[in-house]
Order: C-alpha cells, then sequence, then structure tokens
C-alpha cells in the first residue's frame, strides 16, 4: 500500500550535535566514508487506500504547525509505494 | 493571588514551582494538561520536565494540549506566563517565545548550579531584579542551546527582550549566551535555568530565583 513520507531535517545553518556524534565514530568502526552526518527524522503514515491530493495538503499542513519545526527544520512530503 | 502551576504527563518540577509561588505568598493552583480550564488564575507557570517524553521535539507535543490553547488566547491579551526549562521549550513550540531550544552543542546534558546575568527587568517575572544584577540557579538539560535566526536575534537584542544571559564560558552553545527571554509585551518569559529550584538555602545554592515569583505578585499588585 502506498504510504505518505514525511521527512525533516534540520536545516544546514543549524548544529547537529546527534549527527556529529555519529560521524565521529563511524571511523572508530572502521567506515572511513563519511565526510560528516546530518541525522532526521521520517514519518511513515498510512491512509485508507491511495493518498488523495486531499491527504497530501492535509500533511503538508501537518508538517508545516506540528512534525517538523520550521524555525529549525524543514521538510519533505512524498508518496512511497 | 492565583497562580496555576501545568502538569503534563511527565512533568518533573510541578510541585517545586507550587513550593515556589506558595514561598512568594501566592496561592498555587494545579492545572492539568488534558483540560482547557485556566481555574481563573492570575498567571501561570509552565514547570520543567519531559513532558511526552521529549518525543517529536521537546515541548512539541504539549504545545498542542489543550490548556495551551488556552493559555495561548489568553497570553495574546497580556496574560502572564512563566514557562521554566521543558515550559521555555512549550512557550517556543506554542510560538508564543520566537526561536528554538536545541541539542546542547556538546551533547552533553547539563546539571549544575549557573550563574547568569539580568538584563531586562521590566518584565512581569523581573521587576524585582536590577539590571546587572548576577543571579546563581540551578540548570539541567540537554536541550538549552537557544537558537533564532539572525533578524530574530537583533530584535531581541534591540529590544531588551533577552531577560538573562549566562555569565562565563557559554555553557550550551546559546545563541548570544541567551538563557532566557521575553515577548514584546513583558508578560510571557521564558528561562532555561530554574528559579523553583533557588528559592531557600536548605535546598537550593542561593534564594535568588524567588524573586520571578515574587516579582509576578508586584506586577499584579500594581
Amino acid at each position: 500500500m502506498p504510504k505518505i513520507i514525511v521527512e525533516v531535517m534540520l536545516k544546514p545553518e543549524i548544529l547537529d550535535p546527534q549527527g556529529q556524534a555519529v560521524a565521529a565514530a563511524l571511523p572508530r568502526l572502521g567506515f572511513t566514508f563519511a565526510q560528516s552526518v546530518r541525522q532526521g527524522k521520517r514519518f511513515e503514515i498510512e491512509v485508507a487506500g491511495e493518498p488523495t491530493p486531499a491527504m497530501l495538503a492535509d500533511a503538508e499542513r501537518a508538517a508545516e504547525e506540528f512534525l517538523a519545526n520550521t524555525v529549525i527544520e524543514s521538510f519533505v512530503v512524498k508518496v512511497e509505494q | 493571588m492565583r497562580i496555576g502551576v501545568v502538569t503534563f504527563p511527565g512533568t518533573l518540577d510541578d510541585r517545586d514551582a507550587a513550593r515556589a509561588v506558595e514561598y512568594a505568598g501566592a496561592e498555587a493552583i494545579s492545572l492539568w494538561h488534558g483540560s482547557d480550564d485556566l481555574k481563573h488564575v492570575d498567571a501561570v507557570v509552565l514547570p520543567g520536565g519531559f513532558s511526552y517524553g521529549d518525543y517529536l521535539r521537546c515541548g512539541a507535543i504539549s504545545a498542542k494540549a489543550p490548556i495551551m490553547q488556552s493559555i495561548i488566547v489568553a497570553a495574546e491579551h497580556g496574560f502572564p506566563v512563566l514557562g521554566i526549562c521543558n515550559g521555555f521549550q512549550v512557550l517556543a513550540e506554542a510560538h508564543l517565545l520566537p526561536g528554538a531550544l536545541t541539542r546542547n552543542a556538546d551533547m552533553h546534558f547539563l546539571c549544575t548550579d549557573q550563574k547568569l546575568v539580568i538584563e531586562n527587568n521590566k518584565t512581569m517575572w523581573t521587576n524585582g531584579f536590577a539590571v546587572g544584577q548576577e543571579i546563581l540557579i540551578p540548570m539541567k538539560n540537554a536541550e538549552g542551546n537557544f537558537n533564532c535566526d539572525d533578524a530574530t536575534l537583533h530584535e531581541l537584542e534591540s529590544e531588551g527582550r533577552v531577560i538573562a544571559r549566562y555569565v562565563g564560558a557559554n555553557p550550551n552553545g546559546s545563541r548570544a549566551a541567551i538563557a532566557g527571554i521575553t515577548n514584546k509585551r513583558g508578560n510571557v518569559v521564558g528561562l532555561m535555568p530554574h528559579p523553583e529550584h533557588a528559592i531557600d538555602l536548605l535546598t537550593g545554592p542561593s534564594e535568588d530565583g524567588l524573586t520571578f515569583f515574587t516579582s509576578i505578585l508586584n506586577a499584579m499588585v500594581k
């Protein structure tokens, strides 16, 4: 069933100490490929049937007002199969 | 004078806040997050803790609680609100105060007695202090790093809305070492450290915190 996905990331100018801590731990585990890491959130939202344009509009509003804090975060809303 | 203290699920410091209210000489009234009834209180304290387990973001779910909808409407009309620690986070999430409280820059949970300097004594919650007065009160948080964009910082600074700043090394990376701010009207104040834990030398590092609670009494009597 397709789901509505909301992905939330800290804006680039906001310090992400969690991402930095993860980035610092990776080389200790032998993973040397990462230059930097930023950590975000992903919401997988199930709906009845196919997501409709109205549902997606609601998801945008929910992201804007609640799922993300747009003072510090940006978000994208999409549909995934 | 009746001062409400809100309890959310996961609030820790509601009892200390109520005790501080009573030390100051007011009556503390318990308010419940799930009700929109302000019980005719004259002011409200949003205490510290980990409301809703800090799920989603600190204060984000509490900001949508029924009691907050009443507080938001009242605050926009001048009703006094003090948010301490998690309460400050709730006020920011409710957009009663600008900016956001993010992870401490060094990832540490800070628990220390913190020196602050009071910079604005015109608010309903700080009128008992002198500008430039240094106070020592406990601080305990992991998300106390005050963040805002340049325009907001400029507005806060130019309007004198920083009520308190950290003295000495910036403990958590807050912009401009900001520990507390107020809204334009001076009725809503948010502060990361905990004045309610510094009202009696038996249990706190000073009695400096009590002045926040006596200030609101002064403000209401005027």
